[in-house]
């Protein structure tokens, strides 16, 4: 029974992780960088939804929706000012600005919102379930359930609509995308917006089950789902969906049954053990270089 | 007037000029080539042509209008189609999604359904392996997947850059014989070739490259008996 409920906690962290990594990994496939922004937009989602439901007192679906619709335009207007420009620079310009945009967003949280944490207006949860001895928690199930819609929302858009398939074809090679008359702006901006939009909700699932909102709560996260892309190949969305639930499964594991302390060291060394073995990642493609 | 018309055009690579002052005109109907050794800027022009590659001064018109005031995007739809170099397939996607990503500006799915079939008729050995990876595909027929894919726009002109490349002798010779059929069926072609002899031959007209300029023009047969161009391109 301690190990099933474990497992459980393990999928819930995992799919926090895995919404997250998601982000990382669309924004690598379409735009061959890491926004090591993207752990902030889950830190701003909170707070937007904080601030339409605790502050301004709008009904939650409404205070959820609008910081889903936010954080998307977040990511636009990230990709737009921040990145855009650097499109033609060498990876170290990007990888830089990345992390400034990082702090920026940070700062700019503290200097609004202040240090001081704030509680998150609402807890989600569903009914508890109750299996024999194993109960399944409320906010456990919801967040297995948003998570798996949104998944295969996800995978459904990607596979199955036009956009989708113009996504995975400046993915693979934007001047070919574009004699095919993809527009490949409004492709990036589409995926910005897809994978912040993820993130804020994944904050909102996160808030709503560790309570509390402030202005550095979503770097630690953020590292933690960007290894979860990494682990599961980056660029690869399947990939990041597994490498996020593996990562989840490993530390609730490991907190369990090894050490609480170590379950961090125990998570980043299995991703330097998996990188030397598939440096790819679980599902990435090793495909040799194109000449 | 001519279909394609290019004037004076200039192209810049940093500060290295890589096309000085190239003007030329494609006809409705016709096959041009473009031939010329590597680096003479054959691909270049085609790169401008379809918005790849900025334009520092001349001007492009293509049925009236202005290719270089027209988003890269929008010119598919024009009636252009690019086979571009290295053919540049998506290797990752299936054939059928490749060909789909062809139609991509089209929006009538009876259409696009009917594009389909002439192209699996043109190419039968695609609609064999329409749910395989295009990445698995042989170089022949992934250079018959690109022209393939360029068919599903549609177009009224079809761009292509060195289609016999890195191809054994017998794919070339049907990538030739689909450049004629493509062209009988009232397509008109503009072709960039390193196989000057294989290009003149199925050309009407010609333009011969060196280092960004034309230094040669004319009727493809005539072209064909010109000694410089014989001891320059034709290996004679």
């Amino acid at each position: 029974m301690k190990l099933l409920s474990q497992l459980l906690n393990g999928l819930n962290a995992g799919s926090i992780y895995a919404l997250i990594a998601i982000g990382y990994t669309m924004v690598y496939g379409i735009a061959k960088m890491i926004n090591f922004a993207h752990g902030d937009i889950i830190m701003v989602g909170a707070y937007i939804v904080w601030l339409a439901i605790a502050v301004l007192g709008l009904p939650v679906p409404l205070g959820l929706l609008i910081g889903v619709a936010a954080c998307a335009l977040l990511g636009i207007l990230i990709e737009k000012i921040a990145y855009k420009p650097l499109r033609k620079a060498p990876p170290l310009a990007v990888l830089i600005t990345a992390i400034g945009v990082s702090y920026f967003l940070q700062s700019a949280s503290l200097l609004i919102f202040s240090s001081e944490k704030q509680t998150f207006p609402v807890t989600l949860a569903l009914p508890s379930i109750t299996l024999g001895e194993l109960v399944i928690p409320g906010q456990t199930l919801l967040i297995l359930i948003v998570t798996a819609v949104c998944m295969a929302a996800l995978t459904f858009f990607i596979n199955r609509t036009k956009a989708g398939s113009a996504m995975l074809a400046v993915s693979e090679d934007k001047d070919a995308a574009q004699l095919m008359g993809v527009n490949v702006n409004k492709t990036i901006s589409m995926t910005f917006a897809i994978g912040s939009a993820l993130a804020a909700v994944a904050g909102i699932l996160f808030s709503s089950s560790y309570v509390y909102v402030y202005p550095t709560m979503g770097s630690l996260v953020g590292i933690k789902a960007f290894v979860a892309a990494v682990l599961g190949g980056i660029g690869s969305v399947p990939g990041a969906m597994l490498g996020g639930i593996l990562l989840g499964l490993v530390e609730s594991l490991s907190k369990t049954y090894i050490s609480n302390q170590m379950s961090n060291a125990i998570v980043f060394g299995i991703l330097i053990i998996v990188l030397l073995v598939k440096p790819s990642g679980l599902l990435g493609k090793s495909r040799p270089e194109k000449v | 007037m001519a279909m394609l018309e290019i004037k004076d055009l200039q192209v810049y690579y940093g500060v290295i000029q890589a096309l000085k002052s190239i003007s030329f005109d494609v006809n409705q109907g016709e096959v041009i080539a473009l031939i010329g050794a590597n680096g003479a800027g054959k691909t270049t022009i085609l790169h401008t042509i379809t918005g790849l590659v900025p334009a520092k001064g001349g001007s492009i018109t293509f049925e009236g209008h202005d290719l270089l005031k027209t988003p890269a995007h929008e010119i598919v739809s024009l009636g252009m189609a690019h086979v571009p170099e290295g053919r540049r397939i998506f290797a990752d996607l299936t054939v059928l999604d490749n060909l789909k990503l062809g139609a991509y500006t089209r929006k009538d799915k009876k259409e696009i359904a009917d594009t389909l079939q002439m192209v699996f008729k043109r190419f039968p050995r695609l609609e064999e392996r329409k749910s395989q990876i295009a990445g698995t595909l042989s170089g022949g027929e992934q250079q018959m997947l690109a022209m393939g894919r360029a068919l599903m726009s549609h177009p009224k002109i079809i761009l292509m850059d060195e289609p016999s490349m890195g191809l054994s002798p017998l794919f070339v010779n049907e990538i030739f014989d689909i450049i004629k059929e493509v062209s009988a069926s009232g397509t008109t072609v503009l072709l960039v070739e390193q196989n000057a002899k294989k290009a003149l031959s199925i050309a009407d007209r010609a333009y011969v490259l060196e280092t960004g300029k034309i230094v040669l023009s004319g009727d493809a047969k005539e072209l064909m008996d010109d000694d410089s161009v014989k001891k320059a391109y034709l290996g004679e």
